[in-house]
């Protein structure tokens, strides 16, 4: 008996459901303009949340018949979500891209929109950085904020140091560490228990040690061989060796709490920290008065004399968005046309969210280390995507380990390299 | 008939799953695109072959033993003590189970400022003019398994207190009054008499230790991410590793087979070995 409610009840849901799906296939059908963007962003706090309401506001205003739909995700949740939305018939139209290898692979599996005709009027005003955001010459996705990784440093502590002004070149950088230890200063803090803040500093030293043709094959070919990537662990191991960093700072996490390593920084208890652009706002949230420390200064990754590579080479990267495979165009396009227009551009900057891309908008940041940021980035001859990034992630968080190995004493600068090379062959 | 939907849900959510699982991990595949890459039993070569995987298997091996030997006779001095009729012994009972009732998360955090280097842990050391044991607790890499093992015990220990009361419980006065009067010290009572009446439950605890322990991931991960350079890692913390942060899909896979592998062969096994004959009613012979 009971098999037949339950049957009944069957049937009047699927029923229920379908004069539901029918009545929204008919209103779609009634306006013929209404196209949906669902928009996948990482935006959770800080000054990009009222940034975003606004932007998808106006968009939606010049473009009567697109909705919005933004779907703000933390971002560890995001690097999950993502491959799984793209796999599923319903992925999300827009959503945040990091370029670089990880994109490729969603090229090559054939889940992200080839948007170069769409972005062909404006792209050029965007200037090198759109290449992080390349496939093969082909744009599938466009960046709206870039930074590169540098030294946010005390400046006061290094007053007291002794030291004059920021080092320039590698064995200047290594005489800092030495003056600081010497005058009681904590040199570098770290956090290594996240890692990537480790393969900072050796994707650097690569980028300051190989020559730009080697570091770009190296995202293509995967080959190792050249001496410099071994090079770039020995000149490692040497500030290693020194003892720069905090105590116990294996452990540390980069961001959490005031002991992070941002944290030691902004409350004086550690000279520098090579880190992004994001610091600042890091810093600001773990400081008793939430402000960005005043003593707060910023000199970038400094050079190795007598290398192969172009003096002011830079590691950095950013955010970009994508659009999905499904995503309805070209009204997909002409929102990634509008987060990098002038008028958003602008605001992306002065209200210190992000660095923005399109050249002339480069003045919107107050901010005086953000904007010697932008100033070096700007003038780079050379801006290397963070390695664990143009690497696909397989390789990159191969990288990213065997680094941290080296950082524990538990593997070789050579080590390293055969690590890598081992999870390339694998690929 | 009746059964249907039990089965139903049975199969949609665990049967398909598994079978799904073991077919994904004959594949090398990043989460992306088709299955196509078929490699048939090569990720559990590479597994097996991992130093990585082998280290984080040592571990779970370790924490299994370290689990037995530590806190199977911590948690049985306890229970007793809090079995006799004394003053407070509610709030005992409360205070032991306490960190049980914490989910894994907020332990995880708790300690983990605790033990920062500087932190309460050293501070109170320090204090106590026992500043030369002061350690990096989370950052010395032969320490930190340790280190964790201690947390897991605080926040698991309550959990067999608690079976082990409700054990003795089920052991009658009138066994202790006999034994007494056929001249049993309380050594020899305790012996004899309450741990064989204590053993079913001694032996559903360290079931549920040992598969506890293999599939160790929150408060490690929460504390350490398996690290520094894999010396805390278990198998769990491996597999997350691979899949959820190198998009490595089909390897990972294949990693949470061995560990379903692993932890259901074990099943098995103590099911016919050692929970037989609790089964069977075969504890009051024992006892007799």
């Amino acid at each position: 008996m009971k098999i037949w409610k339950l049957l009944g009840l069957a049937a009047l849901v699927t029923a229920a459901a379908t004069a539901l799906l029918t009545t929204t296939t008919a209103s779609a059908g009634g306006k013929e303009q209404s196209q949906t963007l669902v928009w996948w962003h990482n935006v959770t706090q800080g000054p990009g949340v009222k940034l975003y309401k606004d932007i998808a506001a106006e968009f939606q205003k010049q473009h009567p018949g697109i909705t919005i739909k933004a779907v703000p995700l933390q971002n560890e949740q995001f690097k999950t979500k993502i491959p799984i939305a793209l796999q599923s018939d319903s992925p999300p139209d827009v959503f945040q891209s990091w370029g670089g290898g990880g994109l490729v692979d969603q090229q090559k599996a054939g889940k992200v929109a080839d948007l170069t005709k769409y972005v062909k009027p404006w792209i050029k005003s965007i200037g090198g950085t759109a290449a992080g955001w390349q496939v093969n010459g082909k744009q599938y996705a466009v960046p709206y904020s870039v930074g590169v990784v540098g030294f946010w440093y005390n400046k006061q502590l290094f007053k007291q140091a002794g030291i004059a002004s920021a080092p320039k070149t590698w064995p200047q950088f290594l005489a800092a560490v030495a003056k600081l230890k010497q005058a009681g200063i904590t040199p570098i803090a770290i956090g290594s228990k996240d890692e990537w803040p480790d393969a900072f500093y050796w994707d650097y030293l690569a980028t300051k040690l190989c020559s730009k043709p080697v570091m770009q094959s190296s995202a293509v070919t995967y080959n190792f061989g050249n001496p410099c990537w071994t090079r770039a662990g020995d000149y490692l191991q040497r500030l290693l060796d020194a003892g720069p960093f905090q105590n116990g700072f294996l452990a540390t996490p980069a961001q959490q709490g005031a002991s992070s390593s941002a944290g030691l920084v902004a409350n004086g208890k550690a000279a520098m920290e090579l880190q992004g652009h994001w610091n600042p706002g890091v810093m600001q949230a773990l400081t008793p008065e939430n402000k960005v420390p005043s003593f707060l200064g910023w000199f970038p990754f400094p050079n190795v004399p007598g290398s192969k590579a172009i003096p002011g080479s830079l590691l950095g990267g950013g955010d970009g968005y994508a659009c999905s495979w499904k995503a309805p165009q070209p009204a997909c396009a002409q929102f990634l046309a509008y987060i990098d227009s002038p008028s958003v551009q602008r605001r992306v900057g002065s209200t210190g969210f992000g660095l923005p891309v399109r050249r002339g908008t480069e003045n919107s940041v107050k901010d005086p280390n953000l904007r010697t940021v932008l100033k070096f980035r700007s003038t780079s001859p050379f801006i290397q995507l963070y390695l664990d990034q143009a690497y696909s992630a397989e390789i990159g968080q191969a990288l990213n380990g065997a680094i941290a190995k080296q950082f524990a004493g538990k593997a070789t600068p050579a080590q390293v390299v055969a690590e890598i090379q081992s999870a390339a062959k694998r690929k | 008939m009746f059964l249907a939907p039990a089965v139903a849900l049975y199969v949609i959510f665990l049967i398909v799953p598994v079978v799904q699982a073991v077919r994904y991990s004959t594949y090398d595949w990043n989460g992306l695109g088709a299955l196509s890459d078929f490699v048939g039993l090569d990720n559990y070569r590479e597994a097996f072959g991992d130093p990585a995987f082998r280290q984080a298997m040592e571990h779970n091996g370790i924490l299994v033993a370290l689990s037995l030997v530590f806190q199977l006779p911590l948690a049985l001095g306890v229970a007793l003590l809090l079995d006799r009729r004394m003053r407070g012994r509610g709030l005992l009972r409360v205070i032991f189970f306490a960190p049980y009732v914490l989910s894994e998360a907020i332990t995880a955090v708790i300690f983990l400022q605790l033990l920062q280097p500087d932190g309460l842990v050293d501070e109170v050391l320090r204090g106590m003019g026992l500043g030369a044991l002061v350690q990096l607790w989370l950052a010395d890499l032969n320490l930190v398994f340790y280190t964790l093992f201690v947390v897991i015990t605080w926040k698991y220990i309550g959990f067999a207190i608690i079976l082990f009361l409700a054990g003795l419980q089920g052991v009658p006065d009138e066994l202790h009054e006999a034994a007494a009067m056929d001249g049993a010290s309380s050594w020899q009572s305790l012996r004899l008499v309450t741990l064989p009446l204590l053993g079913p439950t001694i032996r559903i605890w360290a079931f549920l230790t040992i598969i506890g322990s293999i599939q160790l991931f929150d408060i490690v991960w929460i504390m350490t991410l398996g690290g520094p350079a894999g010396a805390s890692s278990t198998m769990a913390t491996y597999m997350v590793d691979q899949g959820v942060n190198s998009y490595r899909i089909g390897y990972a896979t294949s990693v949470a087979v061995i560990l379903f592998a692993v932890c259901f062969v074990f099943s098995i096994l103590y099911q016919l070995f050692v929970l037989r004959r609790d089964v069977r009613g075969g504890t009051t012979r024992m006892a007799g």
